[in-house]
């Protein structure tokens, strides 16, 4: 599978990452040559002690930030070459984010929070209301849209930022602890939700230290010193 | 859909604004200010500055006024009981003026005699002006009963008078005003016609014509009333005589008046032995006037512009503190695809919605405030429209200038570093 032409290739790959972060004048290698390919249709754990350089592949898998070196492939392109501008595009078209502290915009409601990538690929508002209300339908929050983030419990927080994260149906899913904020059996919910979606054909990369919520995942990546450690789990 | 676009963007930038109202309210304060007081400030330089050139433009930009002066006093002995002053234009001045100057239209005479005027009970204290006809046509005031004299009844030398309206008011207030006679010295004079009199509010610079003058045929005054006037004051006499107090010349073009001017000048320094007449030129003090003004508007200007600086930094200020609050909305914005300049447009969008409210609050003030004073100081105040265009585009401006750099700050935090904010 590595060797499907980047054009064609429909998940994300990583083709021996590096990423080198100047401190002063000391160099810290965060990634050391890690490839990875993330299948089309998988749901993959990024697990590993901190310091292995989870967050570095998560900021690098998210577009945020771009390789020192190496090839990531992402929506049929390689990515890590592009500029500023480009990388937003790619953030706005093919990724979505759910992090650990859901990171809503507190003055806007749930429908406008679900609205917002919509509002940045110029959807027509008629157009983006409608999409919205299924999103939240779909979470499960039909009723709360003229909520606001501080109106909600958690676990209906992390609902609002998963539709958010899928309004523009994106190529891959990026879950940053998604549960780390919530209690046992809120946080098993949500991984009920993100199973679902998963089964549903979405591809999901989640990045989390708790074994038990990696479980949930079906493949599970371990880092450790920034490189790739093992892999568990087998091709679905 | 763009447009849409756009407004919804400034409605969302409003919507950002009115989560702090006395925040936002009180950025815009210093706005407000500066251009309250910009509008305010010009409305008032405008209103005065008008009413200056209007009472020069009534004094005529192409006249030359050549006034009689009293030379400054001799130190005489103190027991002399009489004295006798003689200075003043000739009536020779005025015909050699005539006849030496071609770009002169017309010249007007004028001799002024102070005399108590009767007519039955009633009296006034009026400042008879003898005059020829041609006084009419250089001063032009509006004729509302009657008839000026004519070149007839200065040769014929009649015994007619023109009244202003303020003197008839007060001379024949409950009569039929043309045809009356009234009594000047020891004559009657026929009111022939009456006047509207327009006086300035006062002062430094006056229009030739008082609320109180009543005009007669310079021929006539000249036979009645001749050139000495004597005056009775504490036990001495003064005596002054002089022939004509006023030369008002009426020049061609515009362009003639200076040269000419210079010209009479000299000219009457040759025959004069004192000093005893003055040149103005209305136009010179027109001028003046302009430069006056436009001196003010620059110092009004500045003043404005340090204003509307300080509320430029004061929106700055505020939009910095704004960005680091919400650093961590930035980051989200970031990470879900807005471009730079999207976060640059979001924010200069409420920096440039802060400043316009407080351009337009400032307006109503600008306007405000002139009224006011109109209404209670009865000062003239002027608010042109080309103030209150600049005022918005000079707040729109001080929006786009301060706001870039927060904008820019905004939109070049690190989105990863933006997320991590707490």
């Amino acid at each position: 599978m590595n060797n499907i032409p980047a054009n064609r290739f429909r998940g994300a790959r990583m083709e021996n990452i590096s990423k080198v972060y100047r401190m002063g004048d000391q160099q810290v290698r965060a990634l050391a040559g890690v490839s990875a390919v993330f299948e089309p249709g998988s749901f993959w754990a990024v697990m590993g002690p901190s310091g292995s350089g989870k967050s570095t592949m998560l900021n690098l898998l998210g577009c945020l930030d771009r390789p020192t070196d190496g090839r990531y492939i992402l929506g049929g392109r390689d990515v890590s070459v592009l500029d500023d501008d480009e990388l937003s595009d790619i953030r706005l078209k093919h990724l979505g984010f759910i992090f650990q502290s859901f990171n809503l915009i507190p003055q806007l409601t749930v429908e406008e929070n679900i609205q917002l990538p919509l509002y940045y690929l110029g959807w027509s508002p008629d157009r983006s209301t409608d999409r919205a209300r299924e999103l939240a339908e779909m979470v499960g929050l039909g009723d709360r849209l003229g909520h606001r983030p501080t109106e909600l419990s958690g676990g209906q927080q992390q609902r609002v930022a998963i539709a958010r994260a899928l309004a523009n149906d994106p190529t891959v899913l990026l879950a940053d602890e998604p549960t780390g904020n919530l209690d046992t059996a809120t946080g098993e919910e949500i991984m009920g939700l993100l199973a679902e979606l998963n089964q549903q054909g979405k591809t999901i990369i989640m990045v989390t230290h708790d074994r038990d919520v990696a479980a949930h995942a079906r493949q599970c990546l371990i880092l450790r010193d920034g490189a790739v450690e093992r892999i568990e789990g087998g091709v679905h | 859909m763009r447009q849409s676009r756009f407004f919804r963007d400034i409605q969302l930038g409003v919507k950002n604004l009115m989560l702090h109202k006395l925040r936002s309210f009180l950025t815009t304060l210093g706005v407000v200010f500066g251009v309250g007081s910009v509008i305010a400030m010009l409305a008032v330089g405008e209103g005065a500055g008008r009413q200056a050139l209007e009472e020069i433009r009534k004094l005529g930009s192409h006249n030359i006024i050549v006034s009689a002066m009293k030379p400054v006093e001799e130190t005489g002995s103190r027991n002399v009981r009489i004295f006798r002053s003689i200075y003043g234009l000739l009536y020779e001045d005025a015909r050699r003026v005539r006849e030496s100057f071609p770009a002169v239209r017309q010249i007007v005479p004028v001799k002024v005699v102070r005399k108590e005027g009767r007519l039955g009970k009633r009296s006034l204290e009026l400042r008879v002006v003898g005059t020829t006809s041609d006084w009419f046509q250089l001063v032009r005031r509006p004729l509302i009963a009657g008839r000026a004299f004519s070149r007839l009844d200065t040769e014929k030398r009649a015994n007619v008078m023109v009244l202003t309206e303020y003197g008839a008011r007060r001379l024949l207030a409950t009569k039929a005003t043309i045809g009356e006679f009234l009594r000047v010295g020891g004559d009657y004079f026929e009111v022939i016609g009456i006047v509207r009199s327009e006086s300035g509010v006062g002062g430094s610079i006056q229009t030739p014509d008082r609320q109180i003058d009543a005009y007669i045929p310079l021929s006539v005054a000249r036979e009645r009333f001749g050139d000495v006037f004597t005056q009775r004051t504490s036990g001495s006499f003064t005596s002054e005589r002089v022939e004509l107090h006023q030369l008002i010349v009426e020049v061609k073009t515009l362009e003639d008046v200076e040269p000419t001017a210079a010209a009479i000048e000299t000219m009457l320094a040759r025959f004069h032995k004192k000093k005893d007449y003055r040149i103005s030129v209305p136009l010179a003090l027109l001028r003046q006037a302009e430069a006056t003004k436009r001196t003010f508007n620059i110092v009004l200007g500045s003043i404005a512009g340090i204003s509307l600086l300080v509320g430029g930094i004061g929106i700055m200020n505020i939009m910095l503190a704004s960005v680091t609050e919400r650093t961590r909305e930035i980051g989200i914005r970031r990470a879900i695809g807005a471009k730079r300049r999207q976060i640059v447009a979001q924010f200069l969008i409420e920096t440039v919605v802060l400043s316009m409210v407080g351009g337009g609050i400032g307006i109503g003030i600008g306007i405000l405030i002139p009224w006011l004073i109109t209404r209670f100081a009865g000062m003239p105040t002027v608010v042109t429209a080309s103030s209150l265009a600049l005022s918005v585009g000079i707040s729109m401006c001080v929006g786009l200038v301060f706001g870039i750099y927060p904008a820019l700050r905004a939109a070049r935090l690190d989105p990863i570093e933006a997320l991590r904010h707490e």
